[in-house]
């Protein structure tokens, strides 16, 4: 089915009806008692004012549900510093809908989990910022927080809630991948994420601390390949490798408006978590406008919808189906143009000049973190 | 600590692990198991044998039942029973009961 509409430009566009999205992320809140320096959140945060009440955002879950969403991940920000997080947990199940919490740890005892769990949460994330109370606290900038997370994971096998452990990788942790591992099947984890370090929000100001070498990629290629044969059908690994170091991009978030959508602590609707970068976008709020419109209709989401406004190396490429000419947000961020080939593509014109940067900038000597804004 | 994979055979008896279960979903029109990131679409035969996931039945019993039910041959049904729980198990979405 497709449906021609006419764009901003007044030129007419051929875009293919989207389908329903699969699931969405609700950023509850930016607040967040860590400040990881490489927090995907914007630089600019959200005001605790400013963010949806617990009825807004309910009534944003329902018309998710009703839109087709099945997974909703409640995220931040730090979830927990939510104090209606249990009303919100207990709404979103009952409607259906599979509830998957990603939270720090920061901000749960004992007793919200167990209310977390009676509410019917399905699953739970929790970040892991290091594999040691020293480098872990380091990262987080926040004394105390990996003993927490500790607790915490055994709260939750306690409670008979599913575990992943979550982990961004970076320069300084890159060989903590098997102990990653190892930890998360002591935790009790089914599944442990390990994502290299994204440039967006607060870590484009780190690339120089947190980009990892090529040695440390390869090696890390190889320790979760090892680690999937060892532990089949013990521990899930999803493994997301360093974007700079691979020879295509990744189709970022299954194709922009074509699996999930962001919601934003003040109820902006998004394609990604970093699409406000995206100067030429506006975003439709939830508060004006209902999410089925603004899935189906707005510009933003029908901008990089369809192949039409592919440059012209990605539509005559046969891998357009596969990642979608890659990541909007990094076209901006790196080429200047959010309509361009991703650069970290091997076939963009840019792809060469960004390896040599990744090279030196992995070699870089004593580049300090700079943390989050709290 | 130990890598190895609980096995799997005819004489088990497992259920979905907690955390993941089946839904309709009525705006796809289909049956979906949902799991942490994932949603599986089964088809009927699939979803039989979800449903069947009683943790009381083994899976021999389940296909013995099966091949009663629809008059169809044991040992191709056990196998079709046997392949799916293979990609469960991999994807961690079943408990073993025994
Ligand atoms: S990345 Fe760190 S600072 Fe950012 S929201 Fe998550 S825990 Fe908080
Ligand atoms: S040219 Fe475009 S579609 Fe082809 S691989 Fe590169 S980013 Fe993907």
């Amino acid at each position: 089915m497709r449906t021609s509409v006419t764009s901003a430009g007044d030129i007419a566009r051929d875009i293919p009806r989207a389908p329903p999205p699969m699931a969405m992320l609700a950023e509850l809140t930016h607040r967040c008692p860590l400040a990881c320096p490489y927090c995907s959140n914007p630089i600019e945060l959200t005001r605790a004012n400013e963010e949806l009440s617990t009825e807004e955002w309910i009534g944003v879950f329902r018309q998710a549900a009703d839109l087709g969403v099945l997974h909703l991940h409640l995220s931040g920000g730090e979830p927990a510093s939510r104090r209606d997080l249990v009303e919100l947990t207990r709404a979103a199940v009952s409607l259906g809908l599979y509830t998957n919490l990603i939270t720090s740890g920061v901000g749960l005892t004992g007793a919200r989990i167990g209310s977390l769990a009676d509410a019917g949460l399905d699953h739970l994330q929790l970040s892991l910022q290091g594999v040691s109370p020293e480098s872990a606290d380091r990262i987080g900038g926040y004394q105390g927080g990996y003993e927490r997370k500790m607790a915490v994971a055994a709260w939750v096998a306690g409670a008979g809630i599913p575990l992943t452990l979550n982990a961004v990788c970076h320069r300084e942790n890159m060989g903590e991948i098997d102990a990653m591992i190892e930890l998360a099947i002591r935790l009790k984890a089914r599944r442990v994420e390990i994502a290299t370090v994204q440039f967006h929000g607060w870590a484009e100001r780190n690339k120089a601390a947190l980009m990892p070498t090529r040695e440390q990629v390869e090696r890390a290629t190889r320790t979760v390949a090892e680690a999937r044969e060892k532990y089949q059908g013990v521990l899930v690994i999803d493994y997301v490798p360093a974007d700079y170091h691979s020879r295509y991009p990744k189709a970022c978030m299954g194709g922009w408006g074509r699996v999930g959508l962001n919601v934003t602590p003040s109820g902006r609707v998004l394609p990604c978590h970093a699409a406000e970068t995206i100067p030429s976008l506006s975003f439709e709020n939830v508060r004006e406008t209902s999410l089925a419109a603004i899935w189906y209709d707005s510009d933003a989401f029908n901008a990089y919808r369809g192949e039409d406004w592919m440059p012209e190396l990605c539509r005559s490429c046969e891998r357009k189906k596969v990642d979608f000419g890659g990541c909007r947000c990094q076209a901006m961020a790196l080429a200047g143009d959010a309509s361009a080939t991703d650069p970290v593509c091997i076939r963009s014109p840019l792809r060469e000049r960004l390896t040599r940067e990744a090279d030196a900038l992995s070699t870089t000597q004593s580049a300090g973190l700079i943390y989050r804004g709290r | 600590m130990s890598g190895d994979a609980p096995r799997i055979s005819g004489s088990s008896v497992v259920k979905l692990a907690r955390g993941v279960r089946l839904r309709e979903d009525p705006v796809r029109g289909q049956t979906v198991l949902l799991a942490p990131e994932s949603a599986m679409a089964l088809d009927d035969i699939a979803v039989a044998i979800v449903e069947a996931l009683d943790g009381k039945r083994s899976l021999e019993r389940i296909a013995a039942d099966f091949a009663e039910k629809f008059d169809a041959p044991v040992a191709r049904i056990a196998e079709d029973v046997e392949t799916f729980i293979h990609e469960l198990a991999v994807r961690r979405m079943l408990e073993i009961v025994e």
